[in-house]
């Protein structure tokens, strides 16, 4: 009688599939109210100030200064998910700002061959980082530091302040808008289109989760999880030339410490766990860093507007950070019964 | 297969090995615990390559270097332990790793369409195809489990302990299940330790002992005592130290204890007497253990002198466990023999009068350097460390978790003199053991487990079919 009811009972099938209550209980929708939160508490505080929050012009700045690290944590997004983690995507960033200020040389026709050798040396290191993950089994952390290092090496030896020149039809790209939406926008949209779309209608991203969720149900079920893992890191390192790619058209140049001093490396990262991403692995989701790399940009507006020292900005972050993967820690023990 | 033969870091785990299974057949493959049935299990699924032999399908010889290569083949199988991936749903988990695609993309419609048709095979409507895992009864992952199995298309499913985490009546779904493949033509390699479910199910019967094959026969051509007998039956000619006289004062007493994993546990432990924990692996050895210890604590019940809410409280109360896995859980391998006999006096203050010299040598390290990493010691000297750690602190009550595991012949003979000798000298001790002989021979009595419950206690000297008989449950 025991046992029949209990099979019997109806799984709670609404609350799996998600009525509305339950959606807003997982970390990807509470990162969103929490961003919105976050703008209403803006509002008042500008507005306490005397200033006025959200007018065309900040809208566009927190737009404009989201899509770089946007781009990142998008790729950032993907590594994560595989159980893994890229270190290096702030120095590859730099040295693909390079790469495309020095071919494209002031020139509008080596813009298209530019583009290529940066997705190409950028997929390059890529591959790198996941072979050293998966052939050398080493520990990711350590194999994109070390890869990170070896960047820094070249870039450093090579440069000591900003070279090449961006034309001026590139230069476009981050500056330029269509109607209050900067093309720099339009871009992160596109990346995180495509990223969701793999995510969730590939198999490549069916195999993304599984490898991060528990890599050895992921082989027992016959997954090369290998491979999963290096596309993963190619993809990671393609969106951080992307990045570099819009940093350089913002700079006409190609920079050294264009990404070391946006500190892509850990706030993508940041970005990421804020959006409720499963640091671990096999858990999260795109949408949600979406809206961590938002919720940093509003921060950073409300910040700005109000002219809080710069240090203050830097406490609040992290008590921020820490606090939201503490909130969904305590959900995930909550729900487990 | 044939001849198959495989050795893990040195240690042979099977030999010669053959086992062969005829298509609509259901073959159940039994043995004691660690007879090597899981580990042939493997071989079967690509899991690990074998040493030696080969294994044919349709009799041409295939190797497996990858799981994937067996599922090629029409091979699926079904682990004692779930795999599955909490975070995703139902439909998700059946198609792993083989998701269907229409015109590159993942085909979730048809996903989800062919999980429902098989969970509406099975008569399973207690969940859907799109429910997150995680969400699921162990008992329901198990069908997830089997749908997954199913979903292959497979010629040849092995069953490890698939009946391990079911309700009665899932086990009655789970035969008419095996029913339905056999009459399409499947062969199912089923591992059992439950008796009943090989007489019920099972067209021939392999037996394993010790890594090695004892006989196939028709499951028609044997009884359950000869099965029994086949499975343990072996010599007991090793040398165990004389058996307690002066058997003391109750050192520590469970009253209807429990928690999630065990049930209504009563058991007394006493000064000057080893009492043995026999069982099949899930039965609760390791977690009752455990729950004395505080580790995993008791919910319910009582325990005196009382009931330690964690393992702090438990060595408070004078209670120390040799854990089953040293390695993980019982020393800290880079560390030194002196730090890590020195890790429960530094937690908890030591009580023992003797130093970590007189300690050592009183359990017998050989050489006793007390400077040299724990990890390039042997295993036995290993767990003389383990023991000399828990001695610092002169325990009432020491608990035993597969304290011989690895371990070679000498050092097990050293390890059980030791043990006696602390009984003598009043402690009280528990031991789990695997190796039915070893606990046979060192018991004073004997505790059997099932399903986290106390199935039976046997006095000193049982014989093994007595343990086995309770331990796998009486056969109808």
């Amino acid at each position: 009688m025991n046992t029949l009811s209990r099979a019997r009972r109806p799984a709670p099938r609404s609350e799996a599939r998600g009525g509305l209550a339950a959606r807003l209980r997982e970390p990807t929708q509470v990162v969103f109210l929490a961003l919105l939160a976050l703008i209403a508490l803006g509002w008042v505080l500008v507005a306490l100030d005397g200033g006025q929050f959200l007018t065309m012009e900040s809208v566009v700045g927190i737009q404009q200064r989201s899509a770089a690290l946007g781009i990142v944590a998008i790729g950032q997004t993907l590594a994560i998910l595989a159980g893994s983690l890229d270190l290096s995507v702030a120095y590859l960033i730099s040295l693909t700002s390079l790469v495309a200020a020095e071919i494209m040389a002031g020139r509008d026709g080596n813009v298209l061959p530019a583009v290529a050798a940066v997705l190409g040396v950028s997929a390059l290191v890529g591959l790198v980082n996941g072979l050293v993950i998966t052939r050398l089994r080493v520990h990711a952390f350590i194999a994109t530091l070390g890869v990170a290092l070896i960047i820094k090496g070249v870039v450093d030896h090579l440069y000591d302040g900003p070279a090449g020149k961006v034309p001026e039809s590139f230069q476009l790209l981050g500056y330029s808008r269509i109607g209050p939406i900067p093309v720099s926008a339009v871009l992160w949209a596109g990346v995180a289109v495509v990223a969701w779309f793999l995510l969730s209608r590939t198999r490549l991203g069916y195999r993304v989760y599984a490898v991060g969720g528990n890599e050895e149900v992921a082989r027992l079920s016959g997954i090369r999880t290998g491979r999963a893992i290096v596309l993963t890191h190619v993809l990671c390192s393609v969106c951080a030339g992307i990045a570099g790619l819009l940093l350089a058209s913002r700079l006409g140049a190609g920079a050294p410490t264009v990404g070391t001093d946006g500190g892509y490396d850990l706030e993508s990262i940041a970005a990421v766990v804020l959006g409720g991403t499963a640091l671990a692995g096999g858990k999260g989701g795109v949408s949600g860093t979406v809206g961590g790399v938002l919720l940093l940009a509003v921060l950073d507006t409300i910040f700005n507007q109000l002219e809080v020292n710069s240090f203050v900005k830097d406490v609040v972050r992290g008590v921020v950070i820490v606090v939201a993967v503490a909130v969904y820690a305590r959900r995930i023990k909550g729900r487990s019964v | 297969m044939r001849g198959i033969g495989k050795s893990f870091l040195g240690v042979r785990v099977l030999s010669g090995i053959d086992l062969e299974v005829t298509a609509g057949e259901v073959h159940a493959v039994v043995g004691e615990n660690g007879a090597g049935k899981s580990t042939l299990m493997k071989i079967i699924c690509g899991v690990h390559p074998p040493d030696d032999g080969t294994v044919e399908i349709d009799g041409r010889p295939v190797s497996f270097g990858h799981p994937l290569d067996a599922q090629r083949s029409g091979i699926a199988i079904i682990y004692q332990e779930f795999n599955l991936l909490p975070e995703r749903t139902v439909a998700e988990n059946v198609f792993l790793g083989r998701e269907p695609v229409r015109r590159g993309l993942v085909d979730r419609a048809a996903m989800e369409e062919a999980t429902a048709r098989l969970l509406d095979e099975l008569g399973e409507d207690s969940f859907g195809p799109r429910d997150a895992v995680k969400r699921l009864s162990v008992a329901q992952q198990q069908v997830v489990e089997i749908v997954k199995a199913l979903s292959v298309n497979a010629r040849l499913v092995v069953m490890d302990e698939p009946s391990a985490a079911l309700a009665e009546h899932e086990v009655e779904l789970l035969y008419e299940l095996i029913g339905r493949l056999r009459e399409r033509g499947v062969a199912v390699v089923y591992i059992s330790h439950r008796l009943r479910e090989v007489f019920d199910l099972a067209d021939r019967v392999t037996v394993l002992k010790d890594g090695a094959l004892v006989t196939t026969v028709p499951i028609s051509e044997v009884s359950s005592d000869e099965l029994i007998r086949l499975m343990v039956g072996r010599d007991l000619g090793t040398y165990f130290p004389p058996r307690s006289s002066a058997i003391g004062e109750a050192r520590l007493s469970l009253r209807r204890a429990g928690n999630h994993k065990l049930h209504d546990i009563d058991l007394e432990l006493r000064a000057g007497e080893i009492v043995g924990l026999a069982g099949l692996q899930g039965s609760g050895r390791s977690e009752l253990a455990k729950a004395i210890f505080g580790a995993e604590p008791f919910t319910t019940g009582e325990m005196t002198p009382s009931r330690p809410r964690s393992v702090r409280e438990g060595v408070a109360l004078g209670i120390g466990l040799v854990t089953e896995d040293r390695k993980a859980e019982g020393l800290a391998l880079r560390q030194s023999v002196r730090d890590n006999a020195l890790l429960v006096a530094r937690a908890v203050g030591a009580r023992s009068r003797d130093g970590v010299r007189d300690l050592l040598e009183r359990v017998r390290l050989s050489p006793p350097r007390q400077e040299q990493e724990v990890r390039y010691l042997s295993g036995g000297n290993q767990q003389k460390v383990v023991l000399a750690k828990w001695m610092t602190m002169a325990p009432r009550v020491l608990l035993f978790d597969e304290p011989t595991r690895g371990v070679d012949v000498g050092a097990k003979a050293a390890i059980h003199d030791l043990m006696r000798e602390l009984a003598d000298d009043g402690m009280a001790i528990m031991m789990i053991s695997s190796e039915l002989p070893e606990l046979i021979g060192m018991s004073d009595r004997m505790v059997v487990l099932r399903d986290g419950r106390i199935a039976g206690t046997l006095p000193a000297a049982p014989s093994e079919e007595a343990i086995m008989r309770l331990a796998a449950g009486e056969v109808a």
